[in-house]
Order: structure tokens, then sequence, then C-alpha cells
């Protein structure tokens, strides 16, 4: 952008004229996928956190390895907002493919950093413009043209810094942090994030209203991805067995399982790994893997995404029938099908809650945050111990592959590590025997033996086909019932012992809201506007797990008008709701969201408004 | 009047103190003269001969009539009837929660070389210790007689229908993917059998074992490449297979270039008498090439095809902890608070 051209806007709304916009805004930075601009991204991302202010950050991005449009979406928010805000406040335009759009999406009154060879100075009247050479930039900084196209990232950081007052020392920090142990790497960096801030220092005039200023609120605080924190809660869970077929988004698991695995799972005293990792053909066989090691006494788990939960539709009923423990993460994206493999949605809910074929209903715990993605990696190993029976972790993408800021997480003190109904050889010498699917204590859980147990009585045989209590084969039509009875009874149990939901019931409120998952961060900053536009005070009901808490049934029954917002667009757990309660099913109504990009507040606001206005 | 003769005899016990009856299971269910119960059979004496302790046993199977005999041998060890294709996948489940359990994998040819064949692939891939034995009879019994992906070009079904595809030979495949354990028999040789069976027990890694072992009911006809008859008449030992576990100190002088002897990783040793043919199992081409020509001259080639015993096993490659991970206490498999601290310190 010319000197002149900025002058004239800075004519047009000088700067001392703004209304300031401190720490409450969103940037998206539209770029090329594969050009590194991940990196620079992350940068930008933890250097407002360390400011103290609260920030999330979403990557948009192909399903390519390089050379697409991709989106990365920041969020500044000092009250705490971090889902996704629809609005584009500030937008960095860098990719040629998508340049005009991206310029035409930044709300109005926001601002703009453009490439300057793309060539956006006049495109728009209403938002501030600023233009920098970004490559010519990066190309002083390295001659290498490899370099050059990866530093021309770090150059819109530093733009971005002096624009919008991020401090320097908290710049140079996340790159450390950005590429630790890389000491070439992060002079290489600071140097591009210097050019590019001398280079707005002496070139641009700041016409827009966005600030960062130093807050209190992220003190202590982590950022994490999801996917990362379930693989530490595996890892603290005791998880022994992890097999998988790398499918997006769910791959990042088990590769950070492997790298936590290798640095804290190997006994000091032999050298040799306390688990074993093992990257099966298929998702059939990832399943396959962790029934056979759940059976002989693993705590076994495998990570993958809706088309691998298809595929291991016929083992999850396996081990739902023969009742062996195993937990499975499916972290969300948009099916059916390929779908869009690199988008988020909650749109494995129903299937998953039945995944198999006859009568089969499974345990899903469904975590909203990262604290959450550690905490029930863990309890999903109890569970599935406890009840012998499949787990499954329902993360999104959303969840699993962006980064989330959060409280530490805290030793699982209070998870101790609970193995369920395991008889021992003296157990056996005591008792004399035992019948492997006995309902001994009335909960509908039976015993189980390990392999390997050294008594005579120990060994049992397991089979997908019908079995009477004393594990042998059977057919008669009284067997069957009573093991599909029990099997229905042990799943009653489970409601008293899965995560329960989270109520925050507000005195008298006519209208409730049931979210779970991610769709949870917009529900906060919604019921905000609820209140503040419509002096709507809404209940909220957060579900964690199938089978439902009882607790659910109360919510519902005590509200007129329930909307169960969720990302998909059959309302999956609204028709799981209408199931269960078929005498409350009138009271709720579905709020749907499935275009791949994580749920915003102002989406689910306007749809309860448009139908609380169409009135009851 | 009663003689000594006539006292019943104890029973002979093996090296673990147990008879031939512990390691019998409960009765077939299969056709009368079915070949997988005679496999059955050798699967207890091989046991009961090697002195397994039942209880470190773990059998699996997948789906079909073969997959039906793991309930009809060792009681005392734990079954998993898994399903179709893809007990390899729990078995090596199975092996990595418990490194000390010894797995035997009984499956099918239509188990194996069709719905299975992936993840038979890649079990011999991975060298999972497992003794995998295919009872491979040519069709789908349990259907009811449909031609499986083994049956030989030109066999005939009773209808009368002729198989115009051709077999997939599994010993074949096996060796070409690195099993160090390959072996072809007949339901109808228990000795040669009951060897291979003993010398799988011995060997450290996966061992697969291709038993012919004709359907009676539907597939035993004229015209069948899977009949006893057929069998019977087209078998040539590639070498009389004799076994001498590691527990047995005994001296035999073999006679030079007559007998080949394999020392197998327990200090077992196989040992491979000369017939009327050259057979070397240890080199794999010469193995490959003997087996094709037996094949296309219609020769059921049977013994100890191929055998690598030094190959490491999986749970090597993985560099797995010596004790079963299935029982590691919590101060193995939970770091410690200091270790989650300095996880939250590098992210903050």
């Amino acid at each position: 952008m010319s000197e002149a051209k900025t002058s004239e806007l800075s004519e047009k709304r000088p700067a001392g004229d703004i209304t300031r916009v401190i720490n409450d805004f969103s940037i998206q930075v539209a770029t090329v996928n594969g050009s590194g601009s991940q990196s620079a991204n992350s940068v930008l991302l933890r250097s407002i956190f360390q400011m103290g202010v609260p920030v999330s950050g979403k990557n948009l991005f192909p399903s390519n390895i390089a050379g697409l449009p991709t989106w990365f979406t920041i969020r500044a928010s000092r009250r705490g907002f971090v889902a996704r805000k629809a609005e584009i406040d500030f937008g960095v335009a860098v990719n040629a493919q998508t340049a005009r759009e991206d310029a035409m999406l930044v709300r109005s009154g926001g601002a703009l950093l453009a490439e300057a060879s793309l060539g956006l100075a006049g495109i728009r009247d209403d938002i501030s413009i600023y233009e920098a050479p970004l490559s010519d930039i990066a190309a002083e900084v390295s001659s290498e043209a490899r370099l050059r196209k990866l530093l021309a990232n770090m150059v819109y950081v530093g733009i971005l810094a002096e624009l919008l007052g991020i401090e320097m020392p908290e710049v140079e920090l996340a790159i450390a942090k950005q590429f630790p142990n890389k000491r070439k790497a992060i002079e290489l960096n600071l140097k591009t994030v210097r050019a590019g801030l001398e280079f707005a220092t002496k070139n641009l005039v700041k016409t827009d209203p966005f600030r960062v200023e130093r807050m209190d609120r992220t003190r202590d605080m982590i950022i994490i991805d999801g996917n990362s924190a379930a693989a530490l809660g595996a890892m603290f869970g005791g998880c022994t067995v992890v097999t998988w077929y790398p499918i997006t988004p769910s791959s990042s698991v088990v590769e950070a399982l492997t790298e936590y695995m290798a640095r804290y799972r190997i006994d000091p005293e032999t050298g040799r790994a306390t688990y074993a990792i093992v990257q099966a053909e298929d998702e059939l066989a990832a399943l396959g893997m962790v029934i056979g090691a759940g059976w002989a006494g693993a705590r076994a788990m495998t990570a993958t995404s809706g088309p691998g939960i298809s595929l291991m539709s016929e083992f999850a009923g396996l081990a739902y029938f023969a009742e062996i423990p195993a937990v499975i993460w499916d972290v969300q994206r948009v099916g059916p099908s390929t779908g869009l493999p690199t988008r988020t949605s909650q749109g494995d809910i129903l299937s998953t809650y039945v995944l198999s074929h006859g009568d089969t209903k499974n345990i899903l715990l469904i975590p909203a945050t990262v604290a959450e993605c550690f905490r029930f990696a863990q309890e999903a190993f109890n569970l599935a111990e406890r009840f012998q029976a499949p787990v499954f972790c329902m993360s999104d993408l959303d969840l699993g592959m962006n980064n989330w800021m959060s409280e530490p997480f805290e030793y699982p003190e209070d998870i101790p590590i609970d193995r369920g109904k395991v008889l021992t050889r003296e157990d056996l010498e005591r008792l004399g025997g035992f019948s492997r699917y006995l309902d001994k204590d009335g909960d509908g859980i039976p015993y189980r033996t390990l392999p390997g147990t050294a008594h005579s009585a120990a060994a049992y045989f397991t089979r997908g086909s019908g079995h009477n209590e004393h594990a042998h084969y059977s057919e008669r039509p009284e067997d069957f019932t009573a093991l599909a009875d029990r099997l229905a009874k042990k799943l009653e149990t489970a409601r008293g012992e899965v995560p329960p939901p989270i109520a925050d019931n507000v005195e008298g409120a006519d209208v409730g809201i049931i979210a779970y998952g991610t769709t949870h961060h917009a529900l906060e900053e919604c019921r905000e506007q609820l209140r503040s536009e419509r002096g709507l005070r809404a209940s909220y009901l957060r579900i964690r797990a199938l089978p439902f808490h009882r607790a659910v049934r109360d919510f519902i029954a005590s509200h007129r008008r329930i909307y169960v917002v969720e990302q998909n667009r059959d309302a999956q757990m609204h028709a799981l709701l209408t199931l269960e309660y078929p005498a409350l099913a009138t009271r709720l109504r579905p709020v749907l969201h499935y275009n791949g990009i994580p749920i915003d507040a102002r989406f689910i606001t306007d749809s309860i408004l448009r139908q609380e206005d169409k009135g009851v | 009047m009663p003689t000594a003769a006539d006292k019943p005899r104890p029973k002979p016990t093996n090296r673990a103190g147990l008879i031939l009856q512990d390691y019998k299971g409960v009765d077939s269910t299969l056709c009368a003269g079915c070949g997988h119960d005679a496999i059955t059979s050798q699967i207890i004496r091989a046991f009961f001969q090697y002195g397994v302790e039942p209880h470190r046993v773990v059998k699996l199977s997948g789906i079909g009539c073969s997959s039906k005999t793991p309930a009809y041998f060792l009681r005392s060890a734990h079954g998993f009837n898994a399903v179709h294709g893809r007990m390899p996948s729990v078995g090596t489940g199975a092996i990595l929660a418990n490194r000390h359990l010894i797995a035997i994998g009984v499956s099918g040819d239509g188990d194996t070389a069709s719905i299975g064949i992936g993840q038979f692939v890649h079990l011999v891939r991975r060298n999972v210790p497992m003794i995998y034995i295919m009872e491979n009879n040519g069709v789908y019994g349990l259907t009811k007689g449909q031609f499986s992906a083994t049956a030989d070009e030109g066999s005939k079904l009773k209808s009368g229908v002729l198989n115009d595809l051709p077999p997939i030979d599994c010993c074949i495949l096996a060796i070409e993917l690195g099993c160090g354990y390959v072996a072809r028999s007949f339901a109808g040789d228990p000795k040669q059998l009951v060897a291979l069976l003993e010398g799988a027990l011995a060997h450290k890694g996966m061992a697969f074992l291709d038993v012919i072992s004709p359907c009676v009911t539907f597939n035993n006809h004229e015209g069948s490449t899977k009949s006893y008859k057929h069998a019977k008449e087209t078998e040539e030992p590639a070498h009389e297979v004799g076994f001498v576990p590691f527990f047995e100190q005994i001296t035999v002088d073999y006679e030079e270039g007559e007998t080949r002897v394999v020392e197998m990783h327990d200090g077992s040793r196989i040992t491979l008498k000369k017939l009327d043919r050259e057979y070397n199992p240890t080199v794999k081409a010469e193995a490959l090439r003997a087996i094709r020509a037996a094949n296309s001259g219609g020769e059921l080639l049977t013994g100890l095809l191929y055998v690598d015993p030094s190959k490491p096993d999986f749970t090597e490659l993985l560099g797995m902890h010596g004790r079963p991970l299935a029982t590691l206490g919590t101060e193995l498999v939970r770091p410690p608070r200091k270790a989650l601290d300095e996880i939250m310190e590098s992210l903050k």
C-alpha cells in the first residue's frame, strides 16, 4: 500500500477518533497449506496468550499436503469466550487464490493486512487496509527460495505485533517455544518478525481500532490440543496397548502418545517399554488387537474417526457381546463417506451409541474441553474394565486438532487404576471356581479371569455366538433372553457411573438448552447474548456421556422448551433423547449446525430467538 | 481270573505331570470322519508330549467349522472364537498383553484365504509368536459347500460345478512374507503332523501349518482335489519329520547326508530324514521352487517346507517389557507426579 493511500484512509478515520477495541476481536489469516503458516499462527496465538489475554485458535485446513487455501482464526476475548467468532475483525490475506474473497469477508469497520502484490488496496473503503510486500521482506532475511516462502508468514506476525501492540519479548518467547532447541530456526524467525515489525513502524499508520493489552487471565494456564491431552490421559491412565490406523483427525492422538510414552513409560530398571504401540493394517485389525489385548488383561485403546468407526462395527459388537474392555477414541469429522475429512462434526453420536448389528448399546464419553480429554481418557479405561465393554470417547476435530487454553491438568490422584472384576489365582483357590457370565452381584457385571492365570478353573471360552452363564455355547431361547437382559442391566448400572451431566439451572427459567462436546464453548457466549439482547435467561445442561445419566431426564422435565444444540444434520442427540423420554419429546427442539466449521454463538442465539419468536 | 496284566496301568504323565486326557476339550460336534477332528487329536498329542502347561495357552479361532475346534482341545486353556477372518488381530492383541502366553490359532481356508487374507498376511509380516493352523478342505462347510480360495483349478463340487479360478497357496505366501516356520501336512498323516506341531511349539515366532483336512460332507467325492482319496494318492512327503524336544537328552547318530537336523530356539531338534528327493527347507528360493514344481505336477508336497528359527519375533521388535503388560503395577504404568508437572510446565 502506498503512503498516499494510507494517509487518505487515515484522513477518513483518524486514529484518535476510533473507539478502541481491546482484547476482543478475531483475526483470520488466509494462506496456502504447506507454506509454514501454522508455525506463524501458533506464534501469534501464543504471544497474545502470554500477554494474559484469553485466546483460541482454529485451523480450517484442506485435505491436501500443500498448495490449497487454508485459514487460521485467532480469537482474543477478554471475557474468555473461546468458541469461533463468526465475524472476522482483522483479515490477513496472503493467498492469491482467495485474496478477493478473503478481503470481502472482513466485517465493516474491520481491518485487512494484505500481501502488497495482491493489489487489494482499493477493494473496500469500509475497512482499514494495510499492504506489505511480505515475500520481499522475507527475501531480505533469506535468499533461499524455500526458506523465503516459509518466512513470509513470520513477516505478518511482526507487522501484526506492531499494529496490535503485541509485545516483542512475548513474540520472542513464543518463537523459542515453537522451535524448541533449534537455535538457528529461532534466530531466523526472530529476524524475520523484526523485519516485519520494522516495516510496519516505518510505513504503516494504524487506522483500525484493535489492540492487545496486557491482562492477567492466562496466568499458569497451558495451551494444548485435545488429541495431545487425550494421549496424556491415556499415558497416565495406565494404557499398555495402543493400536491404530492413521486417519485424520485422530492420527495425532497416537503420534503424541508415541512421543510421550517413549519418554515417560520406559521402565528405568530394564530399559524396556511398559507399553506396545502397533500401527495396524486397517481399523478392523486395530480394534481386533485392542479386543485381544483387553481380553488378555491389557488396558488397550485405539483412535480413529468416522470411517474407521464404520469399519470397526463388527468387532464392536463382539466386544459388547463377549464383554471385553476396549477404549476407542472417535475424533469426529464430517461424514458420511470421506465427507469433509478435515472439518469438524458431531455426526457419529447416534450410530456409535448403537454401533454393530443386533441389539447393541455402547458407553460413550463426550469431552468438551482438553481437560476432559485428559480426564476421560483415564476414566474410559476404568469404565471399560469395570463394565467389560467397549467405551467410545467422542471427541471431534475442533477439540482434537485445535489449540485450547486450559488450567494445568491435575495429577489423577482421584482416578485410581481400577481393573474391575478380575479374579486371580488366589480368588479361584478361595472360590473353587467361577462362572464367567453369572450376574453374582446383581449389577449385570460378571467376573472374568485373565488368560495365563495359573489355576485349572481359570479358563473359559469366549465367543461371539450365544452362550450361557458358564460361557458354554448355547442356542436355547431362555439363555439368550437372559443374556440380552443382563447386558441391558449392565448398561442401566452404567448410567450412574458415567460422568454426570453438568447443569446450570436458572431459577424459574422456561427455556433450557442441552449441548455436548465442543458445542459447549459457544453456549456460554450464546447465553450471554440471550440475556443481554433479549433478557432471556436459559438454563443449560451439558451431556457428558451415554447412556443418559438420570439427571438428564430431570433437566428436561423441569423446563418447558429445551433447545438441543448439536453439530450434525439429523439431530442425533435430539433423536436419542426423544427415544429415551418419549413423554417429554414435544419439549425438545433441535438447533443444528453442520457445515464443517465449528459452531458459533451468534448462530445458536439467532436460531433460538427465531424459534422463540414463532411462539409456542 | 484276573492277572497282573489286567490291572489298569497308570496313565503316562508328561513333564508337567499331566496325562493325555488333560489336553482334551469338549466332544466334537463336527461330522463323523471330519479331517479337523484328526488334527485336533494331534494337537492334543503334541501339546501333551511337549508338556505344555495348559493355563499358559490361548486358543484362538475365527468363524467356520475349523474355528469350532479350539473347544475340542485343552479345556484348561482360555479360548476365543472371534469374528470371521480376523483371529490374527485378536491373537496379536493377546500376545501384546501377555507375551508369556502360548498362542495357537485354528482357522480354515475360507477364514484365512478369503475374508482373512489381509490379517493373515500382516500376522506373518509381523512375525507374531503364534502357531497358526489352516485346516484346508477347499470348501465352506458351515454354509454348505461353496468353493474357497484354496480350491484347485478344475476341482469339482458335489453339484458338479467346476472351479475355474487358481488356488491361493498360503504356504508360498507365508514363505514369501518371511514366515520362519512353514509346513504342509495332511490330516491322514498323524505321525508327520504331530512332529510338525511339536516343532511349531519349539519355534519362536509365527509358525504356519497348512493341513489338508477333507470335508467328508461337502468335498470328499470323486473329482475333488481335497478328498481323503486324492490327498492319499498325491501326498509326497519332502522328508520324514521327527522331533526331539529339548528336555529329552537323546543322542542320535544321524547318517551323513541322510538326515538334516534343525536346531530350534529352545534347544529342541527337528530331524528331517531324506526320502526320495533332495529337499532343503532352509533356502527360501529352493523351497519355493520345489513347492511350485509339486503344485504344477499335481503333487501334495508335505513336510517342513521352510524353516528359519533365527528371526526376532514381534515382541522383541517392539522392545516390550519382559513381564506381561497386562499385569504391570501402577508404579510402572502411571508416570509419577513430577512427570506431569514437567509436561504441564512445557505447555505454559
